[in-house]
């Protein structure tokens, strides 16, 4: 029972139908999340980690290529359901979502108050004031004074309307929100008060999160697991504390290394080259053309190999 | 007056060490207008900075948004007007500038933005984008300019270069697209080059091959750069000093590693305190960050704008008198009471 987890997902698929063929976003991912845990899910541009949130959460467009796997939330596979019944159980219910930029996502013409107490009156069917009333409560959550009720989006800053945003994602009491490259756009003293925010949150109202970014040093204000992704597939995931000492995939090292340390003395490094498309990702290991470890059998792709609490997908660790 | 543009490598190496630009209590403030003619204001986004950088010299200037470095960078780059104070570059006073001189200023300052996909037209080629300034300066030669094009796509790195002129941006990656946008700042042979937050879009892997990029045409053309960025971690490796800038006004300036080893001013030690290097342990702590939030530029806090998040603050002094800057180390000034 100490092992129950709040998400299992297996094998999931995302393609993407386009004119030259399927765009392989999120290629055969498997992932969990326990309670009160928070995993970030690490990569770069085109890795696909934002259709990774959007397959969780179900948010797709028309052109889908393939969808299929399993989202298991608390034991139930989510994957059943129809779209109907995933709006009124699932998204916004149990799971939400706070998107990329999602402080300039806010609706300029509503008031910021109403627009966190309107998920509670759409999903929960909660009359206003009462709604209000718990916007107001997770406004104190956030740390946005509660006179801000009444306030547009254009008279806060970014990093107050980034902290209405995650208040809109808390209001329904979810078990799990997906942030999405949460303070990418903001100053380093807001980012660190957002983390400080998050922190407070998981602890206090126990909720998981799964942190979607690109930001390694920032991601290690919140993490508890580490899942790196690179060209639609988990290559490495890992406790924290052990991710951070040492990375074992070289592309998990090189990322590392190309971070540049406030206090520390290395020079970083950059990777050259570029990801490959996932359109037609290569056969063998999709990291292969810019490692500098590859050997011969890098030209078949690697399975995910187990090293006691981590598991890597690459030969090296046979 | 003559337009003379050199090529890029002309640069005169026999004034490194002379200064370049100086910039002389410079105050840049905004009118605020109430019902479209009344009077109700200023917002005050400079409001007293002075510094001189010289030939070859790069500084990095760190601060949140809000603290005024994008309108101090836009005055430096001769889109807005000082109300007060001056620009000097090359011993020329930019209040005394007519039209054609501030067109010459404007092509001897290159800049680099923070969106490369923002900053570059998607309906134009990279060829046409790479020309567009030359054209505008007075380069007629068609040949000319194509030559001008292979040399600087050669020193951006983006070779073979035919490969990519033909394209449009959204054709690129980002690191290509900023690559682009470098490629444009330089065409014009600038001396000075203002970088505002040339990397914050990008990838991790990728920021520092562009910073490393932007180092090695500052050494190999003797160029000036301000970089500004609100990344500290960045500039310890791409910048030999650092400002510091909060509502307006430099707070602390100094060199970057004994900045970085024992900052001086209190919003200096906040900044640092808040900056994550990749570190597990970071999950199971806090930060202390001061309270509350940059203060509003059009009603400033008297005396020391940051007293009212100071920890340090001492009572009946930083909210009554501006502080000066000391200089309690050689090298390193701040602006604080705390080092009378």
């Amino acid at each position: 029972m100490a092992d129950k987890k709040l998400l299992i997902i297996k094998d999931l698929v995302l393609y993407f139908r386009t004119e030259k063929g399927p765009v392989r976003a999120v290629d055969k991912v498997n992932f969990e999340l326990g309670f009160k845990e928070a995993v970030v899910v690490l990569g770069e541009s085109g890795c696909g980690k934002t259709s990774l949130a959007k397959a969780i959460l179900r948010l797709l467009p028309r052109n889908i290529d393939s969808y299929s796997g399993q989202i298991i939330l608390d034991g139930q596979d989510t994957m059943a359901l129809s779209d109907e019944e995933y709006r009124q159980q699932i998204r916004w219910v149990r799971m939400s979502l706070v998107p990329q930029a999602a402080m300039n996502s806010l609706n300029p013409v509503l008031r910021v108050g109403d627009q966190v107490a309107e998920p509670m009156m759409v999903h929960h069917g909660v009359r206003k004031e009462e709604a209000l009333q718990q916007a107001k409560k997770m406004f104190q959550h956030v740390g946005v004074p509660a006179d801000f009720l009444t306030r547009y989006a254009f008279e806060l800053s970014g990093g107050m309307r980034q902290r209405v945003a995650i208040a809109m994602s808390l209001v329904t009491a979810p078990s799990l929100i997906v942030l999405d490259e949460p303070t990418s756009a903001l100053d380093v003293l807001t980012q660190a008060n957002i983390f400080n925010v998050l922190k407070r949150i998981k602890k206090e109202l126990e909720i998981s999160f799964i942190l979607i970014t690109h930001d390694i040093a920032t991601s290690s204000e919140l993490a508890d697991r580490v899942a790196v992704m690179y060209a639609g597939q988990i290559i490495e995931s890992s406790d924290a504390m052990q991710f951070f000492n040492e990375p074992l995939h070289p592309y998990s090292q090189m990322l590392m290394n190309s971070v540049p340390r406030l206090r520390g003395d290395v020079e970083p490094i950059f990777i050259t080259g570029q990801p490959p498309s996932l359109l037609n990702p290569p056969t063998g290991c999709r990291f292969a053309d810019r490692c500098p470890k590859r050997f011969g059998k890098c030209d078949q792709e690697p399975p995910i190999f187990d090293k006691q609490d981590r598991s890597v997908k690459c030969w090296l660790y046979e | 007056m003559a337009l003379n543009v050199p090529l890029t490598n002309e640069a005169p190496a026999a004034q490194a060490g002379d200064t370049l630009l100086s910039v002389e209590d410079l105050h840049v403030w905004f009118e605020l207008k109430k019902f479209g003619f009344g009077h109700a204001g200023y917002v005050r986004a400079v409001d007293g900075v002075s510094f001189d950088l010289k030939y070859g010299e790069s500084t990095a200037v760190v601060g949140e948004s809000g603290c005024g470095k994008s309108s101090l960078m836009k005055t430096i780059l001769g889109i807005n007007i000082p109300t007060k104070g001056d620009i000097v570059f090359q011993g020329r006073h930019m209040s005394k500038m007519n039209r054609s001189d501030l067109k010459w200023y404007r092509s001897q300052v290159g800049y680099v933005q923070q969106d490369p996909y923002g900053a570059l037209a998607p309906f134009m080629t990279v060829e046409s984008i790479l020309e567009e300034p030359l054209i505008i300066n007075g380069v007629r030669s068609k040949s000319e300019r194509r030559e001008r094009i292979q040399k600087v796509m050669e020193e951006v790195k983006m070779t073979p270069a035919d490969d990519f002129l033909h394209k449009f941006p959204h054709m690129l990656s980002g690191g290509q697209q900023q690559r682009i946008v470098i490629a444009r700042a330089m065409i014009l042979g600038p001396k000075l080059l203002v970088a505002d937050e040339p990397v914050s879009m990008l990838d991790a892997s990728v920021r520092v091959e562009i910073l490393r990029l932007l180092r090695n045409l500052q050494e190999q053309h003797n160029l000036a750069v301000i970089y500004i960025t609100h990344d500290l971690s960045t500039v310890r490796y791409f910048s030999e000093r650092i400002f510091v800038m909060y509502a307006g006004k430099l707070v602390e300036r100094s060199r970057i590693e004994p900045l970085v080893r024992n900052p001086l001013h209190p919003y200096t030690q906040a900044l640092l305190e808040a900056t994550s290097d990749p570190d597990a342990n970071n999950a199971l702590i806090y930060r202390e960050l001061p309270p509350g939030e940059p203060p509003s530029l059009v009603n400033p806090p008297s005396g020391c704008r940051f007293h009212p998040r100071c920890s340090q603050a001492i009572q009946g002094l930083c909210e009554v008198e501006v502080p000066p800057e000391f200089e309690p180390a050689p090298e390193r000034m701040a602006a604080c009471w705390l080092y009378k």
